[in-house]
């Protein structure tokens, strides 16, 4: 049986896709965000106890 | 595939999910409790946190808290729908298959394990790890078909988000965060077997050992009140602590006291008097028992918030 345009099946699909794309975005801006966090701090923390940029 | 299996209508929903499903496999009023409850862990630990690593902590507790969810829902799928407050639950009402559901909570599990330990430290991650075990396979696949004291044990898994959030800033254990810990363990016995004594018949249709089936009610009313007796001690005791002050001492003493009476109006009721006004005071104290603890996790949140201007703490 074809399904048609409207169907409800593509409403949940489309909703369950858009979700998704949605959340993977979110977790790259995180990801992202947590790179700098950690670079930020810890990063420099690390070359001013090991005397490096002296 | 059978041809059978491409009639039966659950078959037919599974796999086409919406997001809302698979939102909803999650726990999302549960999650709500384990971020609060982590986020006050988080904000009363000694020591700082970059706002964007707090973040991502909290998130990652909440995942893994919410795959914990999931894991339970793909085990108990078959007592989940025969009990009235769980029936429309996606996996018992077949919108999610069994399989699915299962995967998704495992990949969700270690997911928020892995970025845990990658974003704050190795302890928290354990912590949260355990948390999951816990609630899993002690509490959905031992305890809860096998033992009254399945709400008592298991309600530990309940209580280690405070002690992750704590772990995540300071990446040790301390006296607060277990009493944090035990705060949560001590209040879950009182709030489920409310609940247990006004949804009368879910618990026994599924066979669940819950205390009102194996015990009776009468007990059940005892418990109720002797481990709220329990209760307050710890919820006084935390707020002499470092963590503790003057307003978390006050709301402590008033909800305390509050959840007593409440307790103590519930012991003194027998079936007769309950059925009579609809379970009016065992639906009150388990509407108080929600309140509880958001309560006593927002007032330890605003001694810190209150800390450095000087007003917060002892």
């Amino acid at each position: 049986m074809a399904l048609s345009r409207q169907h409800e099946i593509h409403k949940r699909r489309f909703s369950r896709n858009l979700g998704l794309g949605l959340v993977l975005a979110g977790f790259v801006g995180l990801i992202f965000g947590l790179t700098v966090a950690k670079v930020g701090t810890d990063g420099f923390n690390v070359q001013s106890e090991s005397g490096v940029d002296n | 595939m059978s041809d059978a299996s491409i009639d039966t209508p659950a078959s037919a929903q599974a796999g086409d999910a919406g997001f809302g499903d698979f939102f909803a496999l999650l726990k999302p009023r549960v999650m709500t409790l384990v971020v609060f409850t982590a986020l006050a862990g988080l904000v009363a630990a000694p020591g700082a946190i970059h706002p964007v690593v707090g973040f991502a902590a909290i998130l990652f507790i909440a995942v893994g808290g919410g795959a914990s969810g999931a894991l339970n829902m793909w085990w108990d799928a078959d007592i989940d729908g025969i009990m009235k407050r769980t029936r429309r639950r996606p996996v018992p009402a077949g919108r999610i298959g069994p399989d699915e559901a299962f995967g998704f909570g495992m990949a969700l599990a270690g997911f928020s394990v892995v970025m845990l330990g990658l974003a704050s430290n190795l302890l928290a991650a354990g912590l949260l790890a355990f948390t999951i075990f816990f609630y899993v396979v002690i509490y959905s696949m031992w305890l809860k078909r096998s033992t009254p004291q399945n709400i008592v044990i298991g309600g530990a898994a309940g209580a280690f988000p405070p002690m992750i959030g704590w772990a995540a800033v300071t990446g040790g254990v301390a006296m607060e965060s277990v009493l944090m810990f035990a705060l949560i363990f001590m209040w879950t016995p009182p709030h489920f077997w409310a609940l247990a004594l006004f949804m009368k018949s879910d618990y026994d249709d599924a066979g669940v050992p819950m205390l009102t089936v194996t015990h009776g009610r009468r007990s059940t009313r005892a418990h109720v009140l002797v481990y709220t007796l329990l209760l307050a001690p710890v919820a006084l005791g935390l707020g002499v602590t470092a963590i503790g002050g003057p307003v978390y001492m006050a709301v402590a003493v008033i909800v305390n006291a509050m959840f007593l009476k409440g307790a103590w109006t519930v012991w003194r009721r027998n079936e007769e008097i309950a059925e009579g006004d609809g379970y009016r005071a065992e639906k009150k104290l388990f509407g108080l028992s929600l309140y509880y603890l958001f309560a006593h996790f927002g007032a330890i949140m605003l001694e810190a918030a209150l800390a450095p201007f000087g007003l917060g703490g002892w």
